[in-house]
Formats: C-alpha cells, structure tokens, sequence
C-alpha cells in the first residue's frame, strides 16, 4: 500500500431529498483504489455502493468532499478532462442482458471506444485491437465478431462488457455486481477473468458486490457499506476473520455457508432491527483495530 | 415407512419445438416424506422449475409431460386430475412460491383482498373470518396485522415475500414448492424468511420442495438435496453428504466453482 492511489473519495458525502429531510446515499466514505489491487465493496441494497460507483464515475457530483485523481481534486470538470478520466476509468455493469445494445454487433461494440478514445488508429489496426481485446477475454474473434448479442451467452456478453472497458487501455475499473446473473461455473471463469487483468494490466480495481465469498476470491482489501457508510474496512482476512462492528457481524451471519445449520445462528440473527437501526446513525469515529482494519463504532 | 408426500416417478418433459423437441427433464424420480425439505439443485435450464411447474401442473403446451410419468402426491396421481379436481388440489394441498413471487400480488388489491381472494373462492368463508385468518397468517410471518391495509407497493420486497407465503399457507397445503424464493433478496432478509419457513414447516407438518442455484443455502436448509444436469437427477443425498462426500463428478465441479468464505480458497480450475 506504498504507492500512491490511482483514484479515491476523500470523505465523499452524496445527499439526496429536500435540506429538511436528507438522505445520506453516502456519508463520509472515503476510500483510495491502487494499482494491480482489488478493492471489494459489499452491502445489501439501498446501502450505498451504486452510489459510490456513480460518483466514481462522474455520474453523481459529491456534495461534501471530493474525488481525487492521481492527487489531483476533480472539480466540475470541463468536457475534455471528462473524456481523458472516461478513457482511464471504465465500468463493467450488472446486467449483461442490458448493458449491450441489441442492434449492434461485438464488433461494434469494441470499435466504437477505440474509435473515440484512440483517434490515430486506422481502420485495419482498429480490427487488429478488437481481435486482441476478445482474445484477452478468452473468445474467439472468428466466431464472434460479426455476432449480436442476443446470440451470445450471459457469460459471453459480460466478456464482451469487460473487453469493451479494456478496450480503452484503463487504470481503473468498476465493476459492479459483474457476476450476479451468472451460474456459478459461468461466474469463476468472469472472476478468474478479473483477477487475471489485474495482475497482467496492473488494473485497480473496484469490485461491488453482495457476494462476500466472491469477494475474498478477487479482493485483497473489502469495504462493508450500510446506509450510506462505510462501517467496517481492511484487509480481507482481518475483516472476515475477525470482524468487530455489529453489521457487518450480521452480514456475515446471514451469508449462506455449508458448515452452519440453520440452528446454529448467530447472536446477531436475534437482534437485525437494533443492528440495523443503530448502524444507520451516523458514526464519525473511526477506530483501529489492526494494522489494516478500521471500524466506525456505532454511537 | 410412511408414505412420502410427492412421489415423483420417471418424469419425462419435452417441450415440442417445430422442428426438434427439447428433452427438459429425463426420467426424474424422487420421493419427498412429511415434513422433509428437499432441495433441487441446479444451473439455469437443468429443468429444474420445470418439475416443479409439473408438480402444480402448471405446464402449458408446447411443454408436454410424456407418457409413463407419475407425479403422486398423498398416493394420488396428480397428471391424471380433471379440471374441478386440480382447482381442489392446487393451494389445498400443493402451494407454489414463485421466483419473484413479491411481484405476484395485485398491485390494485390491499393485502387483506389478497387473502380474502383465496379463502373465498377455495373455503367460501365469511369477510369478518376471512380477516382473523388473514391476520393469523401474517403474525406466522413475523408482520404485524395492521398491514392488512396495506397495498403491495407499501411493503419492502421481503414483506412482500413474507406475505406471498402467509398466502399459501392459507389452506395448511401438505407440500409448499418455493421456486428460488428469496434469489431476488438481500442475504439477512433471505435468511429472515428461510428461518422462518423451517420454524414453521417443524410446527405445521408441511414438506418443502426448494429450488435453488445456491448450493451453500441448500445445504444450510435441506435434509436431503437433489442434484440436476441437463434434465437428469444426477445424484440425491442427504444435505451434508452433498457437502462433504458429493459422489458425482458434477456436483464435485458445482463445489469447485464457488468462491469460500472461510478457510482454504478454491484453486480456480475447474475442467469442464
């Protein structure tokens, strides 16, 4: 963690509602992306993590604090500098039904980015750049290229989502829930997939997800969100082996995992509205609890 | 040995294309006893909900249940009931929870409406009867009867679960068929409503027939656990047996694709 982040929220604050009667989408969060890591965002929905992907992405504007990027605050930024960050921060969605538009086929789908991002290439080198970008996502460029996507699979579209972000030579990526509509042998091969562009392309990357056992499979540090804050964050081991605030104890104890009965619940199971009311107020303290774990203790 | 509540019996399905018809499910059997939580287990298109469409005999052409399938529930075949007879049968003594079941309830209609919908047309009891029942039910799911008012809209997508099951309850059904009941769900209210379901299938008698791709959940639930593939049941054991010796090389790969929470990772090969 020597090395200076690519990309982060400096105690980012996103409200959304009339002054009278706000709603915190995000509260404080602050957290920095670093190169050739992995950063698991989970929560349960409503918590917060698309909002924290869209301000990432320069869909929302934060409220209260700022993004940096390379060090540098991103203000208002004018139309250009927009278009320098879209080419260095990429986001692969949830739905890989969605996400692809019906009337165009892969290839124009992975040319239209280098096309706009990478003006000097001809047409023969943008074809040489598309069949590379599926060969890096394991898909055979003969096969598909000419293919729309309804006639691909959902494992292949989402490919097709994470070539096209690559597609444009990025340092970061956002991926939010990438692998939730998928089967679960479908899925290993997108997170494999994950894993190895971050370590080929030293990528770092923001992965957001329910899934707390996917995470540990790509992330090496974690985040768990509620009501907009970040409660609990570190390494993923420390988290997961040892984690302090009632969240994300609760988080853990619901998490479908073979070794556990139904009867052997958690302590956590008897008390979800006290947990979930006391995690919602908000939590300024920040205490360590190890080298690389912090919590914010519920007042 | 009591008689199992569903007894299924080489159950063939095909879904009759133009030219080629689909085998969807092939040769199934399976039993299910009183009280039991059975688990079927399987990728998208194994035919997996097209059993448990077939149990409700839901299915609609082009699905064509072959010749020489019995389905029997209480010892009696279900495939061959005529029409007055499957009214009788389906919520009396099979209820279904769909896959997004929270979407299922008339938007138009209070909850109250909802139930009394049911118990009139299957009990033909009174408004005011119809209403304690109904209130009955909801506090079986852990939600308070002034929700009875409510419209579906008002309740969060959990409740609104919660309350498709007090629904099918209404009639004490012998087996409740829950079709990946909570896949649309976050893990702390699916797990909310899986307890629930086991509390209350242990005090009413009712069996279970879950379909879930979970594996994980599967086996923190079930007793016993069916495994598909393309169609064919591929191997049946009890929960902890899937987990900890699974004896077909398919359910060895299901494992080896899941990322673990706890202790040694998975390597990430996995050979097709």
């Amino acid at each position: 963690m020597s090395d200076a982040p690519i990309l982060a929220l400096d105690n980012v604050s996103k409200i959304f509602g009339r002054a009278d009667n706000p709603l915190y989408a995000a509260r404080d969060v602050s957290f920095a992306l670093h190169s050739g890591r992995t950063l698991a965002l989970v929560g349960e929905s409503g918590s917060g993590k698309t909002t924290a992907a869209r301000l990432i992405m320069r869909e929302y504007f934060p409220d209260k604090g700022q993004l940096l990027f390379r060090g540098a605050p991103m203000g208002k930024a004018d139309s250009k500098a927009l278009k320098a960050y879209r080419s260095s921060v990429q986001m692969v969605f949830q739905d890989p039904f969605a996400s692809l538009n019906p009337a165009h086929t892969i290839h124009y789908h992975l040319d239209r980015p280098l096309r706009l991002h990478q003006r000097g290439l001809s047409r023969a080198q943008r074809r040489a750049a598309v069949e590379e970008l599926l060969q890096r996502v394991k898909l055979d460029p003969g096969q598909l290229m000419a293919k729309f996507p309804h006639e691909l699979s959902g494992g292949q579209r989402q490919r097709i989502s994470i070539a096209r972000a690559l597609a444009v030579n990025p340092q970061v990526i956002v991926a939010d829930e990438p692998t939730s509509m998928l089967d679960v042998s479908v899925r290993l091969g997108i997170l494999n997939l994950l894993n190895d562009m971050k370590r080929q392309l030293g990528l770092a990357l923001l992965y957001i997800t329910h899934d707390i056992a996917t995470a540990r499979y790509v992330a090496e540090d974690i985040m768990v969100m509620y009501a907009g804050q970040i409660v609990e964050w570190g390494d993923m081991e420390a988290v997961l082996g040892n984690p302090q605030h009632p969240y994300t104890r609760l988080l853990l104890s619901a998490v479908p995992d073979p070794d556990r009965r139904f009867s052997e619940a958690g302590a956590e199971l008897d008390q979800i509205e006290t947990i979930r009311r006391q995690s919602a107020l908000p939590q300024p303290d920040i205490r360590q609890v190890a080298d690389n774990h912090f919590i914010r203790p519920m007042p | 040995m009591t008689t199992p509540v569903l007894s299924v019996r080489n159950l063939n399905i095909d879904y009759i294309g133009a030219e080629t018809d689909f085998h969807a499910v092939k040769g199934v059997s399976f039993d299910i006893a009183p009280g039991e939580l059975f688990g079927l287990a399987g990728e998208s298109g194994c035919g997996k909900s097209t059993i448990a469409f077939a149990v409700s005999r839901l299915h609609r052409p082009p699905a064509l249940i072959r010749k020489g399938s019995q389905i029997l529930v209480d010892g009696r075949d279900v495939l061959t009931l005529d029409d007055a007879e499957l009214r009788k049968f389906r919520w009396r003594e099979v209820a279904m929870v769909f896959q997004s079941a929270m979407n299922s309830l008339n938007p138009v209609l209070t909850i109250e409406d909802q139930f009394y919908d049911v118990l009139r047309t299957h009990t033909g009891i009174s408004r005011a009867k119809a209403r304690t029942r109904a209130a009955e039910l909801l506090k079986l799911v852990d939600i308070s009867p002034d929700r009875l008012s409510a419209y579906p809209h008002q309740c969060s997508g959990g409740m609104r679960q919660r309350i498709v099951i007090a629904i099918c309850l209404a009639l004490n059904p012998k087996l409740l068929i829950m079709d990946e009941p909570t896949t649309a769900l976050d893990v702390v209210v699916q797990r909310e409503i899986l307890q629930r379901i086991d509390v209350l299938r242990k005090q009413l008698g009712f069996s279970v027939l879950f379909i879930t791709h979970d594996l994980s959940l599967m086996v923190q639930v079930s007793d016993r656990i069916g495994i598909m593939l393309e169609g064919e049941l591929v191997e049946v054991n009890d929960a902890q047996t899937i987990y900890r010796a699974p004896q077909h090389a398919y359910t060895r790969k299901l494992w080896a694709s899941m990322p673990r929470l706890h202790g040694t990772q998975i390597t990430g090969e996995v050979t097709p």
